[in-house]
């Protein structure tokens, strides 16, 4: 019998509703789960069962009292360790952070909350949310459900691990450069990207603050446009929201592909795509013009240089962002003789390799005499980028590629050279560079029996086709494959 | 060709105590990094002008309305050190003998 935690979120709500389960059933559900696996997965950094049962009674009294409840109510939901969370340690997978409380909700767990929704726990994550395998946490390695000697990716590592192992029904993540789809595609989850600035990024504690996206986890499209639906909208608190009400994405999911024109990124399945990975996506093209889709063959041409601007751009934002980091109002400190020793140390001690590495970077590409050179000419960069995008919307509605070069890699194989691991990001990035709404849809398995993501992209703000297509191809692919771990446990 | 960088200059600004061994590190893979990032260099984009934000938007302007903001003890309530209603650090000003 299927566990209540390994339904789909529509499939649960069902059956909340029809009285067949309740939302303590839900939580329960979760949480043994969540004892069961966590030994080996090491998804959550911190867990609110008391909370979530609390939040489930609240569901259960309301749906006996006959109340319309939100599509998100009564739901098991994991935030990544960044979004903060009033009363619950919230550490961006950083020393610096270890017992950081914060004050406030971030904007879209306050709407979430309010529509019923039910938090068992933060997800761990790359420290700062800056890696492709969740290597970089401070709290030690997130291991993927299907192959536990094997990364889950990153930076949202612990969410994707955590939906993919039935832990919690659902998950946000943050995506700055491809944090929330590549983690999806090397999980066989769903991970959606909305345009920048649709969801608020109130509360989302800052990387880089011109690509930080809140995006989703969900088991399969029609949880994506659900939970998306619920927390995207104007945030007065966020001056970069897009001043637009919400939307229901639910709306028009079944439309199918007929004649929507398809592009393929044919660049992206050449030289150091993995066998497996581009099988796979050659397969989703043929089904995908099966039924109906008009494929062609798309170019962004200045992609090859979006890897090396968003490696100038976010590190830039980061550096800045950062610095808030000083040991005076939170976080961390360091004993000092004065000040600067104090601030010197307490950062020194409290960042990781990677945040390191990156404040550098971007200290170094905004100093004087280097600012124009690297900042300057990455931004003009990014505006290539952005009208490789425009000229592609004229003869397509969506851009098609593998979300990531290769499936899963074993932890540790890519620790000791940052380029190699940020080449992980480069099928992602563009999307981030130009602010456009982006998902990964599980497209297989290769022949290890890892999983395989196919992404699509759309026009800024058309996350309804995005959706539409990718609801249309996994229908039609039925992929239904479980991770090894949790064959294990329900056999 | 790798980059050159003075790693020490860059570590004062960036307010990062860093011990030698990371400072050599983060020398040769910043310079490994810097080179491939160069590649936009390499672009072609004189008259070309600089994104900062993915979306078009002018000036955001909201009411001018006064409301509750986060509570002095909630301000505080995640400082190292504090004096009263102040956070506390170490001197800033040495003090003239």
């Amino acid at each position: 019998m299927t566990e209540l935690c390994d339904l789909a979120g529509h499939e649960l709500a069902a059956r909340l509703r029809s009285g067949e389960a309740s939302a303590l059933d839900a939580v329960e559900s979760s949480l043994a789960r969540i004892e069961a696996t966590e030994p080996e997965v090491s998804a959550f950094l911190a867990r609110s069962a008391d909370d979530a049962r609390e939040q489930a009674r609240t569901i259960d009294e309301r749906i006996a009292a006959g109340d319309d409840l939100p599509a998100v109510a009564g739901i098991p939901l994991a935030l990544k360790d960044v979004l903060t969370t009033r009363g619950v340690t919230t550490t961006c997978g950083s020393r610096i952070l270890e017992t950081y409380v914060p004050p406030y909700d971030c904007t879209v767990w306050a709407r979430l909350k309010e529509a019923g929704s039910m938090l068992v726990g933060k997800t761990n994550c790359d420290e700062f949310a800056m890696g492709s395998s969740n290597e970089n946490s401070a709290f030690g390695p997130v291991h993927n459900p299907w192959d536990l000697t094997r990364v889950p990716g990153g930076s949202s590592g612990g969410s994707a691990a955590a939906v993919a192992a039935g832990q919690a029904t659902w998950a946000l993540g943050t995506d700055t450069g491809g944090s929330v789809r590549q983690p999806a595609a090397l999980t066989g989850v769903v991970g959606m990207k909305p345009t920048y600035g649709r969801p608020s990024r109130y509360g989302l504690i800052a990387f880089a603050s011109s690509l930080d996206t809140v995006s989703t986890f969900t088991r399969d499209v029609r949880d994506a446009a659900t939970l998306l639906s619920a927390i995207v909208g104007h945030d007065p608190l966020d001056a970069t929201s897009i001043q637009r009400p919400p939307e229901d994405y639910t709306d028009g999911l079944e439309g199918g592909v007929e004649g929507l024109r398809i592009g393929v990124l044919r660049d992206w399945l050449g030289e150091g795509v993995e066998p497996g990975v581009r099988a796979r996506t050659e397969e989703a093209i043929g089904r995908l013009e099966n039924l109906g889709a008009k494929i062609g063959e798309a170019t962004l041409p200045h992609a090859d240089y979006a890897l090396s601007a968003y490696y100038l751009i976010a590190p830039a934002e980061c550096s800045s962002n950062l610095a808030r980091y000083d040991g005076v109002r939170y976080g961390h400190r360091a004993e000092g003789a004065n000040v600067i020793e104090m601030m010197m140390r307490t950062r020194g001690e409290g960042f990781g390799d990677e945040v390191k590495r990156r404040i550098m970077l971007g200290t170094y590409a905004l100093s004087a005499g280097y600012y124009e050179a690297y900042y300057g000419q990455a931004q003009k960069v990014r505006t290539l980028v952005l009208r490789d995008f425009e000229a592609a919307w004229e003869e397509f509605d969506l851009l098609l590629s593998p979300t990531s070069p290769t499936v899963a890699f074993p932890i540790g194989a890519k620790a000791d050279d940052p380029l190699a691991m940020y080449l992980s990001d480069v099928y992602t990035i563009p999307a981030n560079l130009a602010g456009t709404p982006a998902i990964s849809v599980p497209c297989g398995l290769d022949d290890q029996g890892l999983p395989v993501g196919l992404q699509l992209m759309g026009r800024a703000l058309d996350e309804a086709t995005v959706l539409r297509a990718a609801h249309a191809f996994e229908q039609d692919l039925g992929f239904d494959a479980r991770p090894p771990l949790l064959q294990e446990l329900t056999s | 060709m790798p980059v050159e960088i003075d790693i020490e200059h860059v570590a004062r600004l960036a307010r990062l105590g860093l011990t030698p061994e990371e400072l050599e590190r983060f020398r040769e893979q910043l310079g490994m990094i810097l080179e491939h990032a160069e590649r936009v260099t390499e672009v072609a984009a004189e008259d070309v002008p600089p994104t900062a934000h993915p979306l078009p938007s002018s000036n955001v302007f909201r009411p001018d309305e006064p409301r509750d903001g986060l509570g002095r003890e909630d301000a505080l309530a995640n400082a190292p050190d504090r004096e009263g209603d102040f956070f506390k650090v170490p001197p800033i000003v040495e003090e003239a003998e």
